[in-house]
């Protein structure tokens, strides 16, 4: 009780704490940078107790100059990432609005601070700082973390929406506001098509990724999730494209000589930077996948090179005026599926979590600088201009999306709903990027920039707090989901059923998509590509999935918690127990409707999710290993009693045959439970890790020893722990059809269907060569060898 | 993955299929190609191995009942046809469909009672045509976390039956069954929308 007190308190605590604190820095910061003499003042008056003050040795000093642009970065970060702790201890507040409210708020607190202690020279965002810098982090996290699968089953519509969607976005809204220009009454005559045209480009990159999560829990399904995704990519890309060329064309002074030879050169500029980029970003990838291959013995520097041939992707596509952020995404996306498979797994963890962090960084200090601007004197007001921006921005938004969905639905096969596309219209949401253009326009080529940014600030504030905050409660009312009703038990159960049962349906359909195309690119993918870029010790069909730990502990607890003794399954085999009906008060329904709710399996959430500032952690992986050694446990328990599942007798049997093999090779129970293609680890949604435990050798010299050490365990094993010889069930089963003993020892591909075979960002597998190892580890290091020392300093 | 190519004219009885079950042309051929490749060693037809190498059906707490309910009648194998009648379950209801009732014809595989009838089974292992209360049980059982102790779940399991049961013979028949769910839109909850 007290705790939850303490912990609501504290967020509360804190920020006044650092209030205080950055306010004793700013006027630290005053005091020295207003008055320089003041730093004189120390020295002199240990300078005045003698009479020559230069020769004296100062015991204190103060230089804040020195440190402050970087001890003032720290301090802001540091700010925002205490306000993220403090939203996010509060549950229900992320569900509520958009992370990018929080960041928009710390910024304007951070503002506010600067401006009421009239600090000077706060650090400021200039344009190679942002381009530089801060951009590319941004653009290269969600580059990473795309679903690729679903990306490109859909990359025709998302193509079609996002770049035509952005264009006709930043044309209308500049046409519609020189129009307005145009009227004398509003005074804004000054500024000519150009100028119109480049804010209209600069105020249409929007950022709706901020938004899903605030809509996550409606299960929005996978065609939308994507639509908005892939917009958010391509859209930041395109805008700041059209930025540089219109820029380019205001440079060029008179804007009546603009002939129709410019514009043209305009657009063929525009298709060459956006498809050089990509080309860029693709040979970028496919050289840091090559040179992952041969990573082996300093994994240290694979989250390394990981990074810096990204960025390396990103400046030199800049250095030949090509979109870098096409690229960047372009190199993320290419280097994803082969990086993720050569890299160890704490490499790929820390590659993820330093992405994340990176892009997180970027983006609150982007905000803070939007904070920072908006609580100043550099604002310039005119009401026509910017009711009239928002009021277009809603518009010519709402064409783009019907109008441009209307046509792709008579393509596609499931077409986008009403709904749909209303929740993509809705989703609109402007970021930190529009901010960002606003704010780097030059001041020489556009006189009015403070109206430009106040405009753009406007937007920015309305779109994320006013369709932030309720996008939420307008998904769920769309939805219309019945959650008042209260259910009989008996609805609850076959209610969970039934979602069981069709997730388990659509795992037996599988994915469906354009064939013919995705399985040409996996026939070259295969032969070519894997062979150089893969390294050569893994085996042909592995997977790897990189960042599951088996986590014995829990395994262990569960066996000795008993959950597992054959007493809960005697109790199957009772005779009916007739019973009286019993009347059962309204609080025990109650609490067996509560006891259900509480403690029924989740269904797998095969939808994608998504969250721009967190990995969240796997919820589900606890499930899904209490399902499998649940379900190890009762074939074994069937087969002892030799009654199984009435249809079942035969797998029993087969079951029993290999069970007593003890020298069945689990190497080749690599790939024992695949769970399904379709969601991506990455997106952390709440999937589960089936909980297997293949020996799945990754380096070819520890193949023979690996060989001998699991099998051993597994005979140890096998009358004991019931969880480990999971695996070795499994593997049996899987040797197919009465394979032999000798069979067994070649490593075979197992799993070799195409549309399981998606790349790592499809898989979840628990760590093979993680978990075997510390079987192996746990095992041997109490009764044989001790040649562990290979497999510990593996990483 | 062997020879794939897109003529339904390969499909074996592609037109007593497609009556059967009422999918179209295009869901039948994507239907094909997927049993191709469960088909690990291209024997014509599916065996439970088959199945159980679906990963994701592993960690489904319902994972084996949904494959046995391939294989109806104790049978080892199913092929394509019995493949495409068991997914035709979950195909959406079409608004048409209910129209034309055509009482001559039997009812479509993907009508609310077939649907029905196929959930049913999955709590019926004896096929016996009730649940009784032990089925119950081991459903429960199986969709339940392991925290919920045995007695809790008992007592869970004896109100369900009990709920539903207006014979009072301590089992559910499945027109009781049907009964109980008479609210739930079932059409909805069952169907998949790619299977159209």
């Amino acid at each position: 009780m007290g705790l939850e007190m303490f912990e609501a308190f504290s967020p509360w605590n804190v920020l006044p704490w650092l209030v205080v604190l950055a306010c004793c820095e700013a006027s630290s910061g005053v005091n020295t940078s207003s008055n320089s003499s003041a730093l004189q003042t120390p020295n002199a008056w240990f300078a005045a107790s003698s009479s020559d003050p230069d020769e004296r040795i100062s015991v204190f000093e103060l230089d804040y100059d020195y440190v402050q642009i970087p001890y003032e970065v720290t301090l802001w970060i540091l700010l925002a990432s205490l306000a993220k702790i403090g939203f996010h201890l509060y549950h229900r507040l992320p569900h509520l609005m958009p992370e990018s409210c929080l960041l928009i708020l710390v910024g304007a607190l951070v503002g506010s601070i600067i401006f009421g202690t009239h600090h000077q020279s706060p650090p400021v965002m200039d344009s190679s700082i942002y381009f530089l810098y801060l951009l590319p982090p941004i653009v290269l996290e969600s580059g990473y973390f795309m679903p690729t699968r679903p990306f490109f089953e859909n990359i025709g519509s998302i193509l079609w929406w996002g770049g035509l969607g952005a264009l006709i976005n930043a044309f209308g809204i500049g046409l519609s506001l020189y129009f307005i220009c145009q009227i004398k009454a509003f005074g804004l005559s000054d500024m000519h098509l150009l100028q119109n045209l480049l804010f209209g480009s600069l105020i249409s990159a929007v950022d709706p990724v901020a938004v899903l999560a605030v809509f996550e829990e409606a299960r929005v399904n996978e065609q939308l999730y994507m639509m908005i995704f892939g917009e958010a990519l391509l859209n930041d890309g395109i805008s700041v494209v059209l930025y540089n060329i219109l820029i380019a064309f205001t440079k060029m002074h008179k804007f009546e000589d603009i002939e129709p030879v410019d514009i043209l050169a305009g657009c063929a500029r525009f298709i060459i930077v956006g498809c050089g980029g990509v080309f860029f970003g693709i040979i970028f990838g496919f050289i840091s996948a090559f040179i992952t291959r041969f990573t082996q013995n300093i994994s240290a520097i694979e989250p390394l090179i990981v990074f810096m041939f990204s960025y390396l992707s990103y400046l030199a596509a800049e250095t030949l005026y090509l979109s870098g952020i096409l690229a960047i995404t372009a190199c993320a996306v290419t280097m994803k599926k082969y990086v993720e498979e050569n890299v160890s797994q704490t490499s790929y963890t820390t590659i993820k979590y330093f992405m994340k962090m990176l892009s997180s960084v970027s983006e609150t200090l982007i905000f803070i600088f939007m904070g920072v601007s908006t609580i100043g004197k550099n604002h310039e007001w005119n009401w026509a201009f910017i009711c009239f921006t928002l009021v277009f921005c809603q518009i010519w938004r709402a064409i783009s999306v019907f109008v441009l969905f209307y046509v792709s639905n008579q393509f596609r096969t499931f077409p986008f709903s009403i709904k749909d596309q209303f929740i993509i219209f809705y989703s609109g949401v402007r970021g930190a990027g529009s901010f960002s253009l606003a704010f780097l326009l030059p001041l020489s080529l556009f006189p009015r920039k403070k109206l430009f940014v106040t405009a753009t600030l406007v937007v920015i504030y309305f779109t994320v707090f006013f369709q932030g905050i309720t996008i939420g409660p307008l998904v769920r009312y769309l939805d219309v989901r019945k959650t008042n009703k209260k259910e009989s038990i008996n609805e609850e159960l076959h209610i969970r059923l039934m979602d069981h049962l069709k997730a388990g349906i659509e795992d037996v359909c599988g994915q469906w998509s354009h064939y013919q195309i995705r399985d040409k690119f996996k026939k070259f993918d295969h032969q070519y590509l894997r062979k150089i870029l893969i390294r050569k010790n893994l085996p042909k069909s592995s997977i790897v999935s990189l960042y599951k730990k088996l986590e014995m502990k829990q395994a262990i607890e569960m066996v000795e918690t008993g959950i597992l003794t054959s007493a809960a399954f005697s109790a199957a085999h009772q005779a009916q127990r007739v019973q009286g009906t019993k009347r059962l008060s309204p609080e025990d329904v109650e609490s067996m409707r509560d006891i259900l709710t509480h403690n029924m399996y989740q269904v797998r959430q095969r939808n994608l999710s998504y969250n721009k500032y967190n990995l969240k952690p796997q919820t589900s992986e606890k499930q899904a290993k209490e399902i499998l050694i649940r379900r190890q446990n009762t074939l074994r328990e069937s087969m002892r009693k030799g009654h199984s599942l009435p249809w079942g007798k035969q797998a029993g049997t087969k079951n029993i045959r290999y069970l007593s093999f003890p020298y069945s090779n689990p190497q080749t129970a690599r790939r024992d439970l695949r769970a399904a293609e379709s969601t991506d680890d990455d997106s952390s949604g709440p999937e589960f890790r089936p909980f297997i435990f293949p020996a799945h050798s990754r380096s070819g010299s520890l193949q023979e020893r690996r060989q001998t050490q699991d099998m051993i365990p597994m005979m140890t094993l096998h009358g004991g722990g019931k969880a480990f010889s999971y695996s070795h069930r499994s593997s049996s089963s899987r040797e197919g059809t009465g394979r032999g003993r000798s069979l067994a020892l070649r490593p075979k591909p197992l799993f070799h269907v195409d549309e399981e075979y998606e790349s790592g960002e499809q898989t979840e597998e628990e760590a093979s060569a993680e978990g075997s190892r510390w079987t192996a580890q746990h095992r041997y290091s109490r009764k044989h060898h001790k040649s562990h020392s290979p497999l510990l300093q593996r990483k | 993955m062997g020879s794939r190519s897109s003529h339904a004219a390969l499909i074996p009885d592609a037109d007593h299929i497609r009556r059967e079950t009422g999918f179209s042309q295009a869901s039948l051929l994507r239907l094909y190609h997927r049993f191709r490749a469960l088909d690990r060693n291209q024997k014509g037809y599916l065996s439970r191995v088959d199945l159980q190498q679906i990963g994701a059906l592993a960690v489904n707490p319902l994972g084996d009942r949904i494959i046995d309910s391939f294989f109806p009648d104790g049978s080892q194998r199913v092929d394509f046809s019995g493949f495409a009648r068991v997914l035709a379950h979950f195909r959406p209801v079409d608004e048409e469909d209910s129209r034309i009732q055509d009482l001559k014809q039997p009812e479509p595989l993907n009508s609310r009672m077939n649907k029905l009838r196929f959930a049913f089974q999955l709590y019926d292992l004896d096929r016996d045509g009730k649940i009784s209360r032990n089925e119950m049980l081991q459903v429960l059982r199986l969709m339940v976390g392991v925290q919920v102790t045995e007695e809790q779940l008992e007592s869970i399991a004896d109100r369900t039956v009990q709920e539903a049961d207006e014979d009072g013979d301590g089992a559910v028949s499945f027109l009781e069954f049907t009964k109980s769910l008479e609210k739930m839109n079932i059409e909805q909850k069952m169907s998949i929308r790619i299977l159209k």
